[in-house]
């Protein structure tokens, strides 16, 4: 347990501080979203009906490629091999990892969400309801990804093969993120299917990514 | 005092110390006395007392857009004349500068509330501003990134540069984009004739915003310059460390 | 305590780095392993810290804590510090101590002296040099007690004031029934050692 906390609190503290680490990902989550009416047009209505789906997209794309050098900064200074060496199972130190990136970088994105609601033309209390269902289902995005960094270090290649590797994999998750915020804003689906679908793939992927990044992260050491 | 001898960055300091305490003390004063022209000015017969935001919105997005422009000439003397304090001066603009267009976003929205029905309308001049506080986002980021200041610098000045020669071409073409979507039924603040009783407050507020912008400026390349003594003293604590080293081995 | 290993064989990419290695490691022993650039050196140390499989052979350390396994017992130095610039020398030793299993809120002041940091502690580990660095890599040795210690080119980076501090440090760890396999191409200053020379067998 306490080097669980030792490396949950180091990589938050790195994240903080080296180069505002945490924000870039909030920042890049503002980007995108700003883009979209740019492209779609300012039409109010318009946004507001797909302001949802907008912000989960935006989501979605801010804390997957954040991800991208959470396990190579670590291979590249050595860190990783003295990871490996601790009585601690490198898969609890992938989860302490996880976490510590979670809370990081999806958080800041959830507290933001708000705001850029505001600017979408989506009213307060469905910013709630879209709040919510990117609390539920980003854990399932950061510990999938997880397994996309892990092999982003395997195969010394990062940045956008890890999206490649992984978007199609967050498919489910994006798919019942939006229906369950959608069937709460406007329904006239029920709320609870969607969203119990959403917490399940967060529950399964919390058990499986780290497993599977793991197991790639011992592979690559070869 | 020449131009030269504020290069020194210890003679700038030492002004800095002697001129902050009456500039702090002259915002105050402007302050107050727009403040109390503010509210003696009228409201308007259509929005009430909510025109009375334009008296922050307006100054705010005027030393917003200053802010770059500081930024970009200190990045001449950054790129060309290599000055040391021209640096310091861009960096110490850059989070002033996007918290000026961040409260011009900010006093935008709530004025646009009871003006438009809503927080945020992708209207012409709001969305430019929006745009200059990505800008903003962007270098400060950039400076975030950069752990050595100095190499740091040189791209901040480089990407200062590319912002002001893009941000004419952001603002064209956004304004291109909204005409395209909302032909001609955006509200504009203000109009084109302004009353003296509005436009008296609104001059004295720049004054002073203007003030407040350079009390801050002063105040955070103090706090730059100072921190970098930090940055090159611990440098020389951790190399004074490994000569002690050889002398007590000697 | 010792370690052992018998017919110990490696293979990457399909190539054999090294095949058929036999040694034995006593308590207060050490192996120097040598040989010429490219003669698995490197290697049989990262097979020793668990980070590479073997790929057929023995290899076994008795005698130790029960249950824990070879890697969970050594320290691995090799050729990167693993010191984080963003951390303060204190936060990046306190962090390795912790991970690694030093008992809770045991002081690093004395690990950091004895690697000559101590008056640096407060200071970003991104002021450091390249032999600072090194040494802060070194002190995780110290603050947590390991039986056997793995270390690469241990001695690379350092001046000899520094060469001194660790010889003395592996004779202390010597001294008190502990063990180290290094990787070497020149002395790294310890008294008495056996030698295993890689690329011949």
């Amino acid at each position: 347990m306490t080097a669980f906390l030792a490396l949950l609190t180091r990589d938050m503290r790195l994240a903080v501080r080296v180069g505002g680490g945490a924000l870039i990902g909030a920042l890049f989550y503002l980007i995108v979203v700003v883009m979209m009416p740019f492209a779609i047009g300012p039409d109010l209505n318009l946004l507001g009906r797909i302001g949802p789906a907008i912000l989960w997209l935006g989501a979605l794309l801010a804390s997957l490629l954040a991800l991208d050098r959470l396990f190579a900064t670590d291979n590249d200074d050595g860190s990783l091999d003295l990871l490996m060496m601790s009585a601690m199972p490198l898969e609890l130190a992938v989860v302490a990892k996880g976490i510590a990136h979670w809370l990081t970088t999806a958080l800041p994105l959830i507290v933001i969400t708000p705001v850029l609601g505001l600017m979408l033309n989506v009213d307060l209390p469905a910013m709630g309801w879209v709040a919510l269902t990117l609390l539920a289902g980003t854990p399932a995005l950061t510990f999938i990804g997880l397994i996309g960094a892990a092999l982003s270090v395997a195969l010394r290649r990062g940045g956008l093969l890890l999206a490649i590797l992984v978007l199609p994999l967050t498919i489910p998750v994006l798919i019942f993120g939006v229906s369950a915020a959608n069937a709460a804003i406007v329904g006239p689906a029920p709320f609870g299917p969607p969203f119990t679908i959403l917490c399940a793939l967060s529950l399964a992927s919390l058990v499986l990514g780290p497993f599977a990044a793991a197991a790639v992260l011992r592979q690559g050491q070869e | 005092m020449a131009v030269i001898d504020l290069a020194n960055p210890t003679l700038f300091l030492r002004l800095v110390n002697r001129v902050l305490p009456w500039l702090t003390a002259a915002t105050v004063l402007v302050f107050a006395y727009g403040l109390y022209r503010v509210a003696g000015s009228p409201d308007d017969y259509q929005q009430g007392a909510t025109v009375k935001i334009m008296y922050l919105h307006v100054p705010a997005a005027w030393l917003g857009m200053m802010g770059w422009g500081l930024m970009t000439v200190a990045a001449f003397g950054t790129l060309v004349w290599r000055h040391p304090l021209a640096d310091v001066a861009g960096r110490a603009a850059a989070p002033i500068g996007a918290a000026f267009t961040l409260i011009c976003l900010i006093t935008g929205s709530l004025w646009g509330r009871p003006t438009w029905g809503t927080y945020w309308v992708w209207d012409a001049r709001l969305t430019s501003v929006l745009v200059l506080f990505l800008l903003y986002l962007g270098m400060l980021a950039l400076y975030w990134t950069a752990e050595d200041p100095n190499r740091g610098s040189r791209a901040a000045a480089i990407l200062a540069l590319v912002g002001a020669v893009n941000i004419p071409i952001i603002k064209f073409s956004v304004d291109w984009w909204n005409t395209l979507h909302q032909p001609a039924s955006i509200l504009r603040m203000g109009g084109s004739a302004i009353a003296p009783s509005i436009l008296w407050p609104l001059l004295i507020m720049a004054v002073a915003f203007t003030l407040l912008f350079f009390t801050l400026h002063l105040a955070a390349m103090r706090n730059e310059i100072l921190r970098r003594r930090v940055r090159s003293m611990r440098m020389m604590q951790a190399q004074e460390q490994a000569q002690d080293y050889v002398e007590a081995r000697a | 305590m010792q370690l052992r290993s018998e017919n110990l064989t490696c293979e990457r990419g399909g190539r054999t780095v090294f095949a058929g290695v036999n040694f034995t490691v006593d308590s207060g022993a050490a192996l120097v392993v040598t040989g010429r650039n490219g003669a698995g050196k490197s290697t049989l140390l990262r097979v020793l810290a668990g980070l590479l499989r073997i790929a057929s052979g023995r290899l076994e350390l008795t005698g130790g804590a029960n249950e824990a396994t070879l890697p969970e017992q050594a320290h691995y130095l090799g050729h990167l510090d693993a010191v984080k610039p963003s951390l303060s020398v204190r936060e990046n030793l306190t962090f390795w101590a912790s991970y690694l299993g030093a008992p809770h809120g045991a002081p690093m002041d004395p690990a950091l002296d004895a690697v000559g940091l101590g008056h640096l502690a407060d200071l970003p580990a991104a002021y450091l040099s390249a032999g600072q660095k090194r040494r802060l890599s070194i002190a995780r040795l110290v603050a947590v007690k390991r039986p056997v210690w793995l270390l690469d080119e241990p001695t690379s980076a350092l001046d000899s004031q520094s060469q001194d501090r660790l010889a003395a440090l592996m004779a202390d760890h010597r001294a008190t029934g502990g063990m180290i396999v290094a990787a070497a191409h020149g002395p790294i200053g310890l008294e008495s050692f056996s030698e295993l020379k890689m690329g011949q067998s």
